[in-house]
């Protein structure tokens, strides 16, 4: 019985010693951060779908281009019409040939975007839940404000952040990044990001601009974005490093 | 040549007059400094994409694997625990051969000659480099288990290179009745994976618990005293599989004497532990290759510069991924692709004069527990006095909530399309 006393032993030992500590990480992985959201505080179901458009979209009053073009006015615009955006080449031939987001094309499209508009950019995978894509296009109608932007340029390009990402954002962006290094660096981005612009579960970060990535980055430094994986990469990074890597991604094209 | 001559563009001279002088006009095309890259795993596929990528056709790349299609190691557990399929682990090189011109040469790399710079295949050919990137993962030690055989591992497979090892572990585990017993005898180190065999065991836990097998027992026989994220795995066997996982250390078993794989028993000191599957994980060498072409030292791996990545040796070779001796590094899959940049950028330096950035290493390793259950330890690497070390390092931590967890496994399966992307494009 020396295997049954060795093994009550190990087991009493290993049990005490890895009893849970408890940890009050909230950790939402969803690339959704702080920015454009002027909408009221209720959150309700259609809000709630909307984080993950968050991350490339802006709605509703003072919203502008990002990563995708602003949604407001969404409801019954041409596809590819939102000026100052870069379109895919797909995208602006469906606006050509008539689409219109009404309600069934939205949902078509949310279904599965790539299906819908083959060699679209939108990095999303679809949304399955046909409740679910009602739920979201009402409440885009809701949230977008009575008339699309007339020209989103004209808008402040400043988002709402902190004055101290604000600050760091521009020290950093104040140094000319070399897309060169960037892209060397960036190597270690394109292992979980992938370079083309896909997203399966790691947010696309192509194209990002230059503005919106220093502060993402600042936001993972600091725990406003909680994620270890990317605190570890961004705490070693230099100022000329991020501003080199922005310079990169920025320019960068999903393909 | 004004503002003097490098080292590096002086080498650039000599390689491509002596082309010019070598070869016909009309074959001046195939003058291009030549790479070959041995094993297209994720070193070699990565290394062999990122040059001839970034080098935009200036180099000529050639790609040599023994499979036509490669199975990744990596989320090979998944597919033991029913998440994955076998066709979704494995990938074809047909995009690295029509989008970057790779050559890809289906074949064994028996030896090189490094006088010569070329590379004999088994079938006898020949294949010319200016640069040898060898990234040929691990070979089993066979003989490093008593009673353990490259046959034996037909009954008992160690499933620890992905492919048909794999399938028979998977339809071995498939068998298991409600009763039976597992027994693993985990690998010493260093090894591929370090949390590999325990992200196995909880895996393997899965499937029978899925099949509401309450009566059987997955038992651990470990040489060693200590294992990756062994807090997080104890924590999640307790929660998840309690009672079905049993670990012995060596202070418990004092020590693995042989195997039987006919009868699945394994002896050590203390008992003879008998399971209806044996998985043995032997210890690991550099794959064959590495030793043939005399890069490795007397631990079985290679010795290389921590800047670059290149061997030691022989100037006009680097070694990366599992073969080589990566300082803190652990052999996975990520660092693996991480140590290819760095070698593929010094590749490109020596050959046609690109521009060569401190060397930055990175890993990550994610574990699956348990559906929804995902832990992940992580490091940043520079070299520092000659090794590659740890800059700076993370953990999950044990109590952590299911909402972090689950965003962990959704985020090693976006890394997995992300790195297999970054190696076959």
């Amino acid at each position: 019985m020396r295997l049954g006393n060795r093994l009550v032993r190990y087991q009493s030992n290993c049990v005490l010693r890895h009893a849970p500590i408890v940890q009050a990480v909230i950790a939402t992985f969803l690339f959704a951060g702080t920015i454009g959201s002027a909408i009221a505080d209720t959150t309700d179901a259609g809000e709630k779908l909307f984080k993950v458009c968050k991350a490339c979209h802006e709605i509703g009053e003072g919203a502008h281009n990002k990563v995708g073009p602003h949604l407001d006015g969404i409801i019954g615009r041409t596809a590819g019409t939102v000026s100052g955006f870069n379109y895919s080449k797909a995208m602006l031939e469906a606006g050509t040939s008539g689409l219109k987001w009404d309600h069934e094309n939205l949902a078509k499209y949310l279904e599965r975007p790539r299906d819908f508009i083959a060699g679209n950019r939108m990095s999303y995978r679809g949304m399955a839940d046909t409740k679910d894509r009602e739920t979201l296009i009402a409440w885009l109608g809701k949230a977008s404000s009575a008339k699309a932007a007339v020209d989103p340029k004209a808008l402040p390009v400043a988002v709402p952040i902190s004055a101290e990402a604000r600050s760091f954002t521009d020290i950093v962006l104040a140094q000319k990044g070399d897309p060169e290094y960037g892209e060397y660096l960036a190597g270690e981005c394109v292992t979980c990001h992938q370079s083309s612009g896909h997203a399966d579960g790691i947010p696309s970060i192509v194209g990002l601009p230059a503005d919106y990535f220093v502060h993402a980055l600042f936001e993972y430094k600091t725990n406003v974005r909680r994620n270890e994986v990317m605190k570890l990469r961004v705490v070693n990074l230099t100022n000329e490093e991020i501003a080199a890597l922005a310079a990169y991604f920025s320019k960068l094209e999903p393909k | 040549m004004q503002g003097g001559l490098t080292r590096r563009h002086f080498g650039l001279l000599l390689s491509t007059s002596a082309a010019v002088l070598a070869v016909p006009a009309y074959l001046r095309a195939q003058g291009k400094p030549k790479v070959v890259v041995i094993g297209g795993g994720a070193g070699g596929a990565t290394a062999a994409r990122y040059i001839a990528k970034d080098s935009e056709n200036a180099i000529d790349v050639t790609l040599i694997d023994e499979s036509a299609k490669f199975t990744t190691c990596f989320f090979s557990n998944l597919y033991l625990g029913g998440y994955r399929d076998f066709k979704s682990i494995t990938h074809g090189y047909d995009k690295l051969e029509s989008n970057y011109g790779i050559k890809k040469v289906t074949g064994r790399a028996e030896s090189v000659d490094v006088a010569a710079k070329t590379v004999k295949m088994a079938d006898g050919s020949t294949i010319p480099y200016d640069r040898l990137i060898v990234s040929p993962g691990i070979d089993i030690v066979y003989d490093s288990i008593s009673g353990y055989s490259k046959e034996a591992a037909e009954i008992a497979p160690h499933a620890w290179k992905a492919g048909p090892q794999t399938e028979l572990l998977k339809a071995k585990l498939d068998a298991i009745q409600d009763g039976q017993n597992i027994v693993m005898v985990a690998p010493p180190n260093p090894y591929r994976c370090p949390p590999g065999p325990y992200e196995r065991v909880s895996m393997m836990a899965h499937a029978l618990k899925g099949k509401g097998y309450k009566n059987c027992k997955i038992i651990v026989i470990d040489p060693k005293e200590k294992f990756s994220k062994q807090a997080l795995f104890q924590e999640g066997w307790q929660k998840h599989y309690q009672g079905m996982v049993e670990w012995y250390g060596p202070s418990v078993h004092g020590g693995i004497k042989s195997v039987d794989v006919k009868s699945g028993a394994v002896t050590t000191d203390l008992d003879t532990f008998k399971g209806a599957l044996l998985n043995v994980i032997p210890a690991q060498k550099a794959g064959a290759i590495a030793a043939a072409a005399g890069l490795t030292d007397d631990s079985g791996f290679c010795p290389i510069d921590a800047s670059t990545m290149r061997s030691t040796k022989d100037p006009n070779i680097f070694i990366i991924g599992d073969a080589s001796i990566a300082g803190a590094m652990p052999k996975s899959a990520f660092s693996a692709n991480s140590q290819a940049k760095v070698a593929a950028m010094n590749v490109r330096g020596d050959l046609i004069g690109s521009k060569v950035f401190p060397a930055k290493y990175a890993n990550t390793c994610w574990s699956l527990i348990e559906t929804d259950d995902g832990v992940k330890v992580g490091a940043q690497y520079a070299p520092a006095e000659g090794k590659i070390a740890a800059t700076s390092t993370f953990i999950s931590q044990t109590g952590e909530d299911a909402a972090l967890r689950k965003s962990n496994y959704e985020e090693s399966v976006g890394w997995y399309s992300g790195i297999t992307a970054d190696m076959f494009g």
